[in-house]
């Protein structure tokens, strides 16, 4: 079992990694406390408290939250948990209030978490207060939105979201700027998709783009055996396109995508879509249509400088995860050592064609979708590989592809010779270990690089 | 791209051996989509999804059906909100060859099912094509774990040629809503 005053960097060789990190319940809660209860963590997007007394309540880490806007229009993100007995006060996932009370012995608080009113008040000791800040629904230390995104850090200080973010607010940039009115709003519902493994397997998948080849193959070649003669009213076209995708050669993920890493474990894999009438490709006439939307908002410059960044999964470690082209986002939600929860959320641009949120929400059927028939063999892969870590066979980890050949980047970060490198992974472990040693200078250390 | 070899279906071969005997489809010649019609109907599909037979559950589908699971409850319609599970033809087409390969990891072991169909209603019906809606049970069992699924399924059922087929489907689920594991198996 981990101890707490240990030093984690045991747990790294180079190019490798021990299996304990994924597995042990000691290390688990360990990274609640010192990962989730520090880092900057995805709460959600103001979209989703649009108007005074909206709320939505989520976790960070383990801990249940409610992200709300107040009556004034300010945003907050408050703990869900009465200041009395520590019952969770607000129990419905989204809604409006005018102000949240306890089912239990009726505390009720602003909307900013500061109690309001007790009943029987008078029954407390003496030197009860309602205005003394323990008895509210505590703020969250840190909260800050950039552009809309909201992040929460439980750690009283530490580095600003800007400086955490780095160059991953570029990824965030480009979801917003794809927007021809300059506005985005989460839309269409959510997926939940669960898998009985640690939380980093899941980051750790999202830009391997080694796998997809083997892993989706089921789908690849169903995919491509289909007929594009039976009936679709676009959605299977949709999803059959990017199966079919998934099938590109090795050749293709290695030569043509790229890798690029950034510090606190932050990563994007570039897009790997060549079909010219993907969602996002410029010969779908629906495509066509918001191209001339966006002209028309942007300007011709600007338009053509936002079409082409093309990006695929954008990690912001630890736990969200976006496609800015495409719309999607996905929030990690650890729940056990061995069980996670992803959420994932569709946004639709502001001024662009209804048709393109529609071929949005067909994307992410197939991406993100619970029963799609790609994601399914993902989160198999996810299930499996907690499986075998419980097997002493393979202590240390490979997560070497690409060792010793990581390029600089020249935005401070460094990518990979190609593609398929597992530079993200090892990028993420330099993190984790930062996190978990407490060290003072956080982009220092190294674990497996 | 490359050409790929065709999957194997032994495992779906091997599956249909060791089925019972056929159930017995509707008769041809009858005019009308009465109750008990449409509940023999559904008994049968329920049978080719236990028995793992998705080419003849894919049979039973018009050429231009749609496959629904949506992904809220009270959800409005497929295309503004996300699925749990949303084909048109020819998805349905694409995920039922999937399911006959032996390459789809998250059927390695293969689930079984096991479902009940009951309290079945005609909501609507124009002579030859109704919409019917029933309850069901559904037990997945696969590598140890059962799980429970419930919820009420619509049909719109047609009779093209004297045979009855599926216009629609669409299944709520009770916990559409709630965090779930892959679901591969169709309900």
């Amino acid at each position: 079992m981990a101890q707490t005053t240990e030093d984690f960097s045991k747990f790294f060789a180079p190019g490798r990694v021990h299996r304990q990190i994924y597995t042990d319940p000691a290390i688990f809660e360990l990274e609640m406390e010192r990962l989730f209860g520090s880092a900057w963590i995805y709460v959600g997007h103001e979209s989703q408290v649009k108007n005074p007394g909206d709320y939505f309540a989520t976790q960070i880490g383990r801990k249940p939250v409610v992200m709300v806007r107040d009556m004034s229009g300010a945003l907050h993100v408050v703990h869900n948990q009465c200041a009395h007995r520590g019952a969770m006060v607000v129990a419905t996932e989204r809604g409006n209030a005018p102000e949240f009370t306890c089912c239990y012995h009726g505390w009720t608080y602003h909307l900013d978490g500061k109690l309001k009113a007790v009943p029987l008040n008078h029954g407390y000791p003496t030197d009860f207060d309602p205005s003394n800040p323990k008895t509210s629904m505590r703020a969250v230390s840190r909260v800050k939105s950039y552009r809309g995104f909201v992040f929460a850090s439980l750690a009283t200080d530490g580095p600003d979201l800007e400086e955490s973010l780095g160059h991953m607010t570029t990824s965030l940039d480009d979801l917003l700027d794809r927007a021809p009115d300059g506005e985005i709003e989460v839309a269409g519902g959510t997926f939940k998709h669960a898998y009985d493994a640690n939380w980093k397997i899941y980051f750790e998948n999202l830009c391997d783009a080694a796998h997809p080849l083997f892993t989706h193959r089921s789908s690849i070649e169903a995919s491509q055996q289909q007929s594009d003669n039976a009936h679709s009213d676009g959605t299977g076209e949709i999803a059959i396109r990017q199966m079919r995708q998934n099938g590109a050669p090795y050749s293709f993920w290695e030569t043509q995508v790229g890798i690029w890493t950034y510090p606190n474990g932050h990563s994007y894999l570039g897009d790997y879509h060549d079909d010219s009438k993907l969602v996002a490709a410029l010969k779908d006439p629906v495509f066509r249509d918001y191209i001339a939307a966006l002209e028309k908002k942007k300007g011709k410059a600007e338009t053509k400088r936002i079409l082409e960044v093309r990006r695929w999964n954008s990690n912001i470690y630890p736990n969200v995860s976006l496609m800015s082209q495409f719309q999607q986002l996905r929030v990690v939600h650890p729940v056990a050592v061995n069980r996670t929860v992803v959420q994932t959320y569709n946004f639709r641009l502001k001024g662009a064609p209804e048709q393109m949120f529609r071929n949005t929400i067909a994307f992410a059927n197939i991406v993100n979708g619970t029963g799609s028939l790609v994601l399914t063999d993902d989160l198999e892969i996810y299930n499996r590989i907690e499986l075998g870590l419980s097997s002493e066979g393979t202590e240390w980890l490979q997560v070497g592809r690409g060792y010793q050949s990581d390029l600089p980047d020249a935005h401070g970060g460094r990518r990979g010779v190609n593609s398929t490198s597992e530079v993200y992974i090892r990028n993420m472990l330099d993190a984790w270990l930062s996190y978990m040693n407490q060290t003072p200078g956080r982009h220092e250390a190294r674990a497996a690089s | 791209m490359a050409k790929r070899q065709k999957p194997k279906t032994r495992i779906a071969t091997t599956r249909r051996r060791v089925a019972a005997p056929r159930s017995r489809l509707p008769s041809k010649s009858v005019d009308t989509l009465d109750l008990a019609r449409c509940e023999q109907f559904l008994l049968h599909e329920a049978r080719l999804l236990d028995e793992a037979k998705f080419d003849d559950w894919l049979a039973l589908f018009t050429d231009d059906a749609w496959y629904w699971v949506p992904s809220e409850p009270n959800q409005g319609n497929p295309h503004d909100t996300v699925s749990l599970m949303y084909d048109d033809r020819r998805l349905l087409e694409t995920r039922v060859r999937r399911l006959a390969s032996p390459r789809m990891y998250s059927q390695e072991p293969r689930s079984r099912t096991s479902r009940m169909v009951g309290n079945v209603s005609i909501e609507d019906s124009e002579g030859r094509s109704v919409t019917v809606r029933s309850k069901f049970l559904m037990i997945e069992y696969r590598r140890e774990v059962q799980r429970l699924f419930a919820g009420t399924a619509f049909h719109r059922l047609v009779q093209l040629g004297g045979a009855v087929r599926i216009a629609w489907k669409r299944v709520d689920l009770v916990n559409c809503d709630a965090p779930m594991d892959g679901l591969t198996q169709p309900f």
